[in-house]
């Protein structure tokens, strides 16, 4: 049971039960060549057959999709900015891109910063809507994924409000919870999942977790070296709070500017000591029980 | 009151305001019906119990009955909230203690089966030892019953709920007792109402002062449970609260009419304590500020140690 929880954990399919297995598999997105084309997010609609979440539109950028959900396993985030508001935080323009380098760009008009970024599914090392599922409809894959099984899950939604990123939903109009499943039926046959294969610039790469980690951990150096200083890495850390993604990302400024937490933490670190403080009241409870009656005979 | 948070609205960035959580899909009035319900159950086969030892047969089967009726009720929320209500029995698929909503399905199942029959045996008068059996077994779980369901919210990322987990079984303990004494206090003859009573006030007492705590505790995460509407349930729930824990020490022995009402204010304190403590938890997940701010704010504590 060491770091079932929380921490790290090396063996991620190994500690949910899985003797033999292959290894870890999952995507760095490196959101610096993302050019928002959202292919990925049609090519994950028509591989999975996921139903249409709707034709609004936001009116407040290229961003039509919105969030990720329960119709939405990929979503394409547009971050556009007027470089004239403040960007302290950044220390811009001095700390932008170099000319033609990534994806920043000025406008000559009016100075616009863009930034896209293709989230998913994070298939956390601890995954708070797995170990909060009653059903064991949620469950980990011998590939370390994350993925709900339709034929069980029975709608209690507790896998909604666990998640620290806002991933997986419910589809009001089924009842049932779905997610991002890293195309499981793809990697069975040893396919690319379909939004890695879609992606024309190789933002979104697939592979075996420990290579993907080493790779974004050359590319953020290299980004660094040529002076995008603002380049970092996004649940990569084995060592976070949910003891680092199996879909992590290369994001141009902080977390919450891309809609992601600065700092998630999963919710059953703290499960002894919910546990422990639930004791203790009904403890408490039964204490003020028996009290009620001993003594007075009234 | 405190309406209004003293200090300034704290800056950071999101994406065009948009919340980070889901929004939790459990439905109102199921979910927060459900946790007063369970409280109010587990509070009556505690009193239940006592009655019986006691040998105060009019609040006992008052409280046998409100045990089984709060179960009964209970279950039918909490399967008519499932998006396949014909799943239910899902739920007794596995147990896993690190799904509070599965350890509780196993909590309410037998508390439900066990509670029933000892409300069906006293109603009727038979098989009375295994009647009494059964209340006993009842009450055993009795406990576990009122307060897991603060793990169930409380192992969330939801901030207002998770942040609290630490106080949150306290208050619901506190307003179980509260619920189960007033419910009792409502239907029995004041000669055998003082331990529902002695229950309700204790309960009172132990609710107000974890909500207390919990305000004073959990920081910014606070401000749901103090503005907008969860703000106002939880206000009401208070004063309501008091003024019927009050009624009930000073007068409730000696007037049917005063039990009766404090008894009712007691119940409906519960019900707002519960509504309320269920939408704070909504409104700080639609928020992004509930979940950037503290993120924030340890990201910054962990930096400055490790410059140390």
């Amino acid at each position: 049971m060491t770091n079932s929880l929380w921490g790290r954990l090396d063996d991620v399919a190994g500690d949910a039960g899985y003797d033999d297995h292959p290894p870890r598999m999952g995507f760095f997105t490196d959101t610096s060549v993302c050019i928002g084309c959202k292919a990925c997010e049609v090519a994950c609609k028509e591989w999975n057959q996921v139903p249409d979440d709707g034709y609004l539109l936001t009116g407040m950028s290229y961003d039509n999709t919105g969030a990720l959900g329960a119709s939405t396993w990929r979503h394409v985030a547009f971050v556009e900015k007027s470089l004239d508001v403040s960007t302290v935080d950044l220390g811009l323009p001095a700390m932008g891109p170099p000319e033609g380098q990534g994806q920043a760009t000025e406008s000559g008009d009016n100075g616009i910063r863009w930034l896209m970024s293709s989230d998913v599914c994070k298939h956390c090392t601890h995954a708070a809507c797995l170990d909060v599922c009653p059903t064991g409809a949620l469950f980990r894959t011998e590939f370390g994924t994350v993925v709900v099984q339709p034929d069980v899950c029975n709608g209690c939604g507790y896998c909604v409000p666990a998640c620290p990123y806002g991933v997986i939903d419910q589809r009001k109009e089924d009842g049932r919870v779905f997610k991002c499943t890293l195309c499981y039926d793809r990697l069975k046959d040893g396919e690319t999942p379909a939004c890695a294969q879609a992606c024309p610039t190789e933002s979104i790469q697939y592979g075996e977790v420990s290579e993907l980690r080493q790779r974004a951990a050359n590319r953020v150096h290299e980004l660094h070296e040529k002076g995008v200083d603002v380049a970092r890495l996004y649940g990569a850390d084995p060592d976070d709070g949910v003891g680092g993604d199996g879909a992590f990302f290369l994001l141009l400024d902080e977390p919450e500017v891309y809609g992601l937490p600065p700092d998630p933490v999963v919710t059953t670190r703290d499960l002894g000591s919910m546990w422990r403080h639930v004791g203790a009241a009904a403890a408490t409870l039964v204490g003020i029980g028996v009290a009620s009656f001993v003594g007075r005979r009234r | 009151m405190r309406e209004q948070s003293m200090v300034p609205e704290p800056e950071f960035e999101s994406y065009y305001g948009r919340q980070i959580l889901k929004t939790p899909t459990w439905k109102t009035p199921d979910v927060p019906l459900y946790l007063f319900l369970g409280g109010m159950a587990g509070g009556s086969a505690l009193l239940a119990e006592g009655a019986a030892l006691s040998y105060r047969p009019d609040l006992e089967r008052v409280a046998r009955l409100a045990a089984a009726g709060g179960a009964a009720a209970g279950t039918v929320a909490l399967v008519h909230d499932l998006g396949r209500p014909e799943r239910f029995l899902n739920m007794l698929r596995v147990l896993k203690p690190t799904s509070p909503l599965s350890v509780g399905s196993f909590i309410l199942a037998p508390f439900s089966a066990l509670s029933g029959a000892a409300a069906l045996s006293n109603l009727t008068g038979r098989l009375p030892r295994l009647g009494r059996l059964a209340g006993a077994g009842a009450a055993v779980f009795a406990g576990p019953l009122a307060t897991y369901t603060a793990a169930l919210v409380g192992n969330t990322a939801v901030p207002a709920w998770h942040e609290a987990y630490r106080e949150l079984p306290f208050v619901f303990a506190g307003s179980g007792a509260t619920a189960a004494g007033g419910l009792a206090m409502v239907f029995t003859p004041v000669a055998q109402a003082g331990p529902a009573r002695r229950m309700a006030v204790g309960g009172a007492a132990l609710e107000i002062a974890a909500a207390e705590v919990l305000l004073t505790r959990v920081g910014m995460v606070a401000e749901p449970y103090q503005q907008g509407r969860p703000g106002r349930l939880m206000r009401t729930a208070r004063a309501l609260t008091a003024v019927a824990a009050g009624a009930t020490a000073l007068a409730g022995h000696r007037s049917r009419t005063v039990s009766v009402l404090s008894g009712a204010a007691c119940v409906t304190a519960s019900v707002l304590t519960r509504f309320g403590v269920f939408e704070a938890g909504i409104a700080s997940a639609r928020d992004p500020k509930y979940v950037v701010v503290p993120q924030r704010e340890r990201l910054r504590q962990r930096q400055a140690a490790e410059a140390h």
